[in-house]
Order: C-alpha cells, then sequence, then structure tokens
C-alpha cells in the first residue's frame, strides 16, 4: 500500500475517534453542568477542558466566559477549531476521500452523510435537538462509521492501518479524560468524608458513564465510586474496551501482524509491559498526573515512530 | 408534449420526428414516460442529487471552503441512440483515433505527413503542445492517445459532426458510469425489459488497454492512476477509476525517480512502477523538464520515459493533435494514414490564419461560432447570433490582431433532447463524447456522455457554463433469427 494511502487511513480513523471522545467527554461535562451546584462542583467545569494555555486562548479570543452554550458552540460546531467535532468529522471525511479507492462504498457514504449532516447544522439546531441528544447522534455516527468499517472492509492492510488509528486515538483520549481529573487526586487518605465522597460519586461516577464503564466498575469493583479505582479499571483493566490497556494490547497486534521486527513494534511491547507491571497503589503514590503524562508522550512517540517506519514522513 | 413552434421547423429532436411521431430508438421509453407523472420524475430527480451528494460525485470549485463542492446537474431523462447509429458513431470515432495516433507517431518521427504537404510544418513546430523530448522515441504499440474523448454533435437525422478531438487527459468518463448506476438505482423497471448496452466494462477495458502498453519486457505492469490531488476539480473521477481498476492512486510526492527507474513509497519500501494512467497536464509532470513550479510532478520523470522504463498514458506532447487549428486536418490524416474516406464529419471550419477564411469571418461573424484555437471548456468563445454588437466588434478586433489564434464555424442547429427543467419537459440541446480506448486495439464501450444545455436555447454544454448530463443508453441489435441467404 501506498505510504500515504496508509497514513491517510491512520488519520480517518483517528479522526472520527476523536469525535466520538470529545462527544463522550462532553456529554459527561455538560451532566455534570446540569448537577445540583453543591460544593462547587461546577466551578472549572468547563474550563478543564481546555488542558494548555494556547487552547484557552484560542477559545477566549472568541468567547469571553466559560459557559455552557458558548463552549458547546465551540468544541461541538465551530468552523476555526481545529478539535470542533465538525472539525474532526471533516478532516475524517477528507481522509476518506482521499483513500475512497481502497475503502469501501458504504465507508464512504456512511462518513459523507454524516458529514453532510454536520455540516448544515447550527446551534440552534442542536438546540432543539437536544445537547444531549446531538451527542449521543454523534457517538452513533461514530460506531456506524467503525461497524461499516468491520462489516465490509478486507482484512489487509488498509483495516490494519484504521485500528491502528482508532487505538492510538482511544488510548490517548482515555488519559486526557483522567488526566483531566489529576488535580483532584489526593495522594493519600481514604474517601472518607460524606460530601467528598458525593461529589467523588457524581464526577467520577459521570466520567464512568461517558465512557460506558459505569456498570463494569460496580459489576467488578463492588463498592462505592474510588476515584483509585476508576483509574486502575480505565487504564489497567484489558477487559475495558476503552481502557489504556485494552487499547495498546490491540495495537501491539497490530504492529506485530504488520511488521513484527521494527522498532515501532518494540515500543508498543515496552508501553504493554509499562502498564503490565504497573499497581494502582504504587502509581498513586509516585503521582497520577505524571504517571498519565509519561503514558501519554510513550504514545505520542510511539505514533511518530510508526509513521517513520512505514514511510509516512521522509 | 409539444415541442415549441418556434424551434420545431429546423432543430433535430432525438425522441420527436418532424411530423411528432417518435422515433424508433425512443419507442419504448416513450410509451414508459407517458405513464410517468411529471411530481414522479420531479421526485426521482431529487433523489438522483441525493445520491450524487453522498456518493460523492462532486467537482470542487476553487477558493470556495469545505463547502465548495458542487454537483454537475443530472437529468433523468435518458438520450438514445439507435444499434444503428451507434455503430457509425462507433466506426467513425475508432477511425479517428487510429488517424490522430498514427499522426502523432509521425510527427515524433519522420515527418511524412508534413513533406507531403499536408499539414503545414509550422502548425506542428510552433505549436505550444509540441514537446520535441518525444521526438524519435518509440512508444509500444505506437499508442500516443490511450484514452481519447470525441466530441460529436448531430444535426439532423444523418449527420453527425465531430466538434473536437480530446486527446491529453479527458475527463467525464465517471459521469458515463454513475449516471448509469444512477439510473439504474432509480427507474430499475426501466431496465429490466430494456435492450441497453451495458458500460460497466469500460474500468476493465481501460486496464487492458494499459496493461497491453507497458514497457518491453515486464510481464505483470504495476500501472497506476497519477491526480494532481483530491482539491482537483476531477479527482472524484480519478479516485473512482483507480479503484474500478483496483490499481493505486497516487500524486506525484507518492512517486520518485531512483536508477533510472520510477517507484512509488508503499509501507513495505519502494515499488517499481510500469505504466502512469496520468491525469496531470504535460506541463506539471515534471518539474525538471517542463514547469519549475510545478509541485505536482516527479523530478527526473521524463528521463526515464525517455529510457522507456515507463510508459505515461496519455503520451506527453499529444496535445498537438487536439487544437482546433490540427482539427481540420483530421480528414486528410484519415485518408494519409488510413486510405479510407472519413466516416464523420468535421464541422465546416475557417481558419482565420488563411486570408480569405478571415475575410469571409469577418463579414459574417453574426452567422458563426469563433473559438479560440487553444482555448477550451467553453471560454474564449464568441456565438455570433447570441452575441451584442459590441461583443462582435471586440471578437473582430482580435480577430485581426491575432487572427492565427481563431477558428470559425457555422452556428450549429445542435440536436435536442427532452429534459426536465422547471416549466416541465422541454428539449434541450445536447452533444456527445464517446470514450475511445487504445491499447492492444481500439475500442468504444457503447456510450459516453450526453451533455446538456439547460437554458432554454443555449447552445453551450459545458458544465462550467451551466450545463449538466444525462444517461446515454445505445440499444443493442436486436435479436432476429434470419433465414441465411
Amino acid at each position: 500500500m501506498l505510504s500515504s494511502t496508509a497514513e491517510n487511513l491512520f488519520w480517518m480513523a483517528r479522526y472520527m475517534e476523536r469525535s466520538e471522545n470529545t462527544a463522550r467527554l462532553l456529554t459527561g461535562l455538560y451532566h455534570m453542568s446540569l448537577l445540583p451546584a453543591r460544593r462547587g462542583a461546577q466551578a472549572g467545569l468547563w474550563e478543564g477542558l481546555f488542558q494548555s494555555e494556547a487552547e484557552r486562548n484560542a477559545y477566549l479570543a472568541k468567547y469571553d466566559a466559560f459557559k455552557t452554550d458558548p463552549v458547546l458552540t465551540y468544541m461541538v460546531l465551530d468552523r476555526e477549531n481545529p478539535s470542533s467535532i465538525r472539525s474532526c468529522v471533516w478532516s475524517a471525511r477528507e481522509n476518506v476521500r482521499a483513500t475512497r479507492h481502497v475503502l469501501t462504498t458504504d465507508m464512504w457514504e456512511t462518513i459523507n452523510s454524516t458529514w453532510l449532516d454536520i455540516a448544515k447544522t447550527n446551534y440552534a439546531d442542536m438546540q432543539d435537538m437536544g445537547h444531549h441528544e446531538f451527542l449521543e447522534w454523534i457517538k452513533v455516527r461514530s460506531h456506524l462509521f467503525r461497524g461499516v468499517a468491520h462489516g465490509t472492509m478486507r482484512r489487509g492492510e488498509a483495516f490494519e492501518f484504521w485500528r491502528m488509528g482508532v487505538f492510538i486515538e482511544r488510548a490517548e483520549n482515555t488519559i486526557r479524560l483522567l488526566a483531566a481529573r489529576a488535580h483532584t487526586f489526593k495522594p493519600t487518605g481514604p474517601i472518607s468524608r460524606e460530601d467528598t465522597a458525593t461529589l467523588d460519586y457524581y464526577q467520577w461516577g459521570t466520567l464512568l458513564r461517558s465512557v460506558n464503564a459505569y456498570k463494569a466498575y460496580r459489576e467488578i469493583y463492588k463498592s462505592q465510586i474510588d476515584p483509585r479505582r476508576v483509574v486502575e479499571l480505565l487504564t489497567l483493566n484489558e477487559e475495558i474496551p476503552r481502557s489504556v490497556m485494552a487499547c495498546v494490547e490491540e495495537i501491539c497486534q497490530v504492529l506485530e501482524g504488520l511488521r513484527p521486527r521494527s522498532r515501532c513494534f518494540e515500543q508498543s511491547r515496552d508501553l504493554l509491559n509499562r502498564l503490565q507491571s504497573a499497581r494502582i497503589d504504587r502509581v498513586y503514590r509516585t503521582g497520577m498526573a505524571r504517571f498519565l503524562e509519561d503514558y501519554r508522550a510513550g504514545l505520542h512517540d510511539l505514533s511518530l515512530q510508526i509513521q517513520k517506519d512505514f514511510l509516512m514522513i521522509q | 408534449m409539444n415541442l415549441s413552434d418556434r424551434e420545431k421547423p429546423k432543430i433535430f429532436d432525438e425522441m420527436h420526428a418532424a411530423n411528432g411521431d417518435i422515433r424508433p430508438a425512443y419507442r419504448d421509453y416513450s410509451a414508459w414516460l407517458t405513464d410517468q407523472s411529471l411530481e414522479r420524475l420531479r421526485q426521482k430527480h431529487a433523489q438522483a442529487d441525493l445520491l450524487f451528494r453522498r456518493l460523492g460525485i462532486t467537482f470542487t470549485v476553487y477558493g470556495e471552503d469545505e463547502g465548495g463542492e458542487r454537483l454537475i446537474p443530472f437529468d433523468v431523462i435518458p438520450r438514445i441512440i439507435s444499434h444503428e447509429e451507434w455503430s457509425v458513431l462507433e466506426r467513425g470515432a475508432i477511425q479517428r483515433v487510429d488517424a490522430l495516433n498514427a499522426f502523432l507517431h509521425d510527427i515524433y518521427h519522420e515527418q511524412e505527413i508534413i513533406r507531403a504537404g499536408i499539414v503545414p510544418a509550422e502548425l506542428v513546430m510552433t505549436n505550444e503542445a509540441f514537446q520535441p523530448q518525444m521526438l524519435g522515441l518509440d512508444l509500444p504499440r505506437r499508442v500516443y492517445a490511450h484514452v481519447s474523448g470525441v466530441d460529436v454533435v448531430r444535426v439532423d437525422d444523418k449527420t453527425f459532426y465531430v466538434l473536437e478531438d480530446n486527446v491529453r487527459t479527458p475527463s467525464g468518463v465517471s459521469y458515463m458510469l454513475e449516471n448509469r448506476e444512477t439510473m439504474m438505482r432509480l427507474f430499475p423497471d426501466l431496465f429490466a425489459q430494456s435492450v441497453v448496452a451495458p458500460v460497466d466494462r469500460y474500468a476493465e477495458y481501460l486496464l487492458r488497454s494499459l496493461q497491453a502498453v507497458a514497457p518491453l519486457g515486464v510481464d505483470d505492469p504495476t500501472v497506476v492512476l497519477m491526480t494532481p490531488g483530491q482539491y482537483n476539480s476531477a479527482y472524484f473521477e480519478h479516485a473512482f477509476l483507480a479503484m474500478e481498476m483496483g490499481i493505486e492512486l497516487v500524486e506525484g510526492r507518492d512517486l520518485f525517480v531512483d536508477s533510472g527507474s520510477i517507484f512509488m513509497r508503499t509501507t513495505e519500501g519502494p515499488k517499481r512502477v510500469d505504466v502512469i494512467y496520468r491525469r496531470v497536464d504535460d506541463g506539471f509532470i515534471d518539474p525538471l523538464a517542463f514547469n519549475p513550479d510545478s509541485a505536482l510532478g516527479v523530478p527526473g520523470m521524463l528521463s526515464v520515459v525517455r529510457s522507456g522504463r515507463v510508459t505515461v498514458c496519455n503520451a506527453m506532447g499529444t496535445g498537438v493533435a487536439d487544437d482546433k487549428a490540427m482539427y481540420c486536418f483530421v480528414p486528410d490524416m484519415i485518408r494519409f494514414y488510413l486510405g479510407e474516406e472519413p466516416v464523420l464529419q468535421n464541422v465546416p471550419t475557417y481558419s482565420c490564419r488563411k486570408p480569405d477564411d478571415l475575410k469571409y469571418v469577418l463579414d459574417n461573424i453574426a452567422d458563426l461560432v469563433v473559438k479560440e484555437v487553444h482555448g477550451s471548456g467553453g471560454y474564449g468563445m464568441l456565438v455570433g447570433p447570441k452575441a451584442s454588437k459590441a461583443e462582435r466588434d471586440d471578437f473582430k478586433r482580435r480577430l485581426k490582431a491575432e487572427p492565427d489564434n481563431y477558428i470559425a464555424q457555422p452556428t450549429l442547429a445542435l440536436s435536442t433532447c427532452p429534459t426536465l427543467v422547471e416549466e416541465g419537459i422541454a428539449p434541450r440541446h445536447v452533444d456527445l463524447r464517446p470514450y475511445v480506448l487504445s491499447g492492444e486495439k481500439t475500442r468504444v464501450v457503447p456510450g459516453g456522455l450526453t451533455r446538456v444545455a439547460l437554458k432554454s436555447g443555449s447552445l453551450v454544454v459545458n458544465s462550467s457554463q451551466g450545463g449538466g448530463t444525462k444517461d446515454t443508453w445505445v440499444l443493442e441489435a436486436p435479436v432476429v433469427i434470419e433465414e441465411e441467404e
């Protein structure tokens, strides 16, 4: 396959996955914004979305406050915001357009009709439909695209590059989701005080729901919601499809199939080992934020190495 | 349905004879059409639009943002060609392309047609599209134009004129294929009982032609399609054809020259390329040899072409055969190279570089269509009867200043075909572009691109100027059991 085609497939998958993850993230935050305003649960809620100074500034250049309506406009429909859902769907669709000769017609039609629908949506439409419903629709369109890809693509290189994009993006997103809450981690101490527990319940419960892991948490831990266990579930548990562990396992599998003797496969194995040998209590003691940041950097390096090994960048 | 009285006497309608009878090729269709309500047709029309948009059969409009993708209007009423008419068109188109290929081989070799005094040397040698780098180069099977579009119009029941030849990188064939696909999706009942010749083998024939011209000694050639990229107006077609043929769609940046061959960058390392079906113009193909600013091409490609290690389709320098000044000589080429009389006629053409012709054109400009020799897409053109006095005077000035740059033709009464427009079903002028493939043999897929001028009375069918397209049906020969004589 052409290296440029592989690159397009990789990014097509990443952008589509990113649009879904942004929708998930926003759904979670939106729900939290509707909770009773107890003990500042809402303070900094929307602002927390903008983790870097550059992102904050880009937002503040257009809007003056971190409130539901402007933030959702900016994150969902703003065509000048390269990470808005609209922009992600557009980028995904352009990458499909560049590779449609290796994709199935169904894939093209699915993403193109998603794009055509989102292109004509404005904020009023989204309000009419309901924020929750609209974000849900985005998620469903992403599910549909993934299903179509799974159900129609020939199992060959193109399929593998698509898969790789999906899982790298998903792993990064799960980390980002946790990192956004990293400042609330307290390195020691049990969750004793009643009001903290309530807040944790809301915040971490919402987070779990946004990645469809709430039920799994209940089944596995059978206890009240403890941030530490949430992190454990979403990083180290291989059974949860959106956990970092599950994603990295998939990446290793893909790379082993494509190029077992390559730098990038080695790197993916190292990343997997890091998770396999990690224990949540130790991670907690050394600092959650740092652990997540290091791992994010590791994934980023892997992504670059993949691009190098498959000649996507010269 | 009635034709407007004004148009009744002179203009040939594809469906209706002058006495109001339905022509034989349209009989079945017409019977079906009378059962359809206008409302249903409009519904189908809207459905077609939706289908085209969903499939992304759009062309890009430059300078607009992500919304800059437009549809070429599609008309749901097909243009139908009888088996007998088609066999003439087919023979004529093949003959013409064979002659053009012979001409191209000749002018890049012995130039016998110039020595014989048939084509003036300066028309060839000073032609912008002439590529001296191609001189003396032997191409596989002597084919230069592997894909050609021969634009044909009809003026009466017997006469088809060739309006122009397109032997550079003719486009539009995806519309021939997708229009059919769409018609079959919209009106399956129409096809169930009809005898419409299928067009869907085009891609297979194209691939076969491309494989047939691989460099000598290459058994299982790697063929690629080279596109200027996804923002080119014909990108959909490039992707579509690559997909249909199952070959890689490459851009200049995917290719590089190494030790005398061309390679593409793949995930498994460099892979040699043997045949390039390029949809990039001559001037952009190799920045070392042609346009140094081109970011679309491959540096050093021409030297590989010259060494015969890669075949570029269409060959570079084919444009010399299809400009409007050379057009006048095509009938002579057919006689000279093939020893045959042309099956299809040229439109009577005045070359303004000849003083007598120029005088005639200046005197009769109100009745003529004046075209720039190198113009295309309906630009740089004056339609005398429709033009204002000021426009005509302006063209007269230009003609006197640069007579070599213009030709003129009588205003043709292009045939009309019933078309669904706002007022209902009304006659609109059409042309036809069959696609001719040359490789191991020369062939035409039964069909083509019918373009239709959607504005009432308009003769300009170009999509850039408000033209649309129709599905083109060629009826297969009726199966008749005849007794042997």
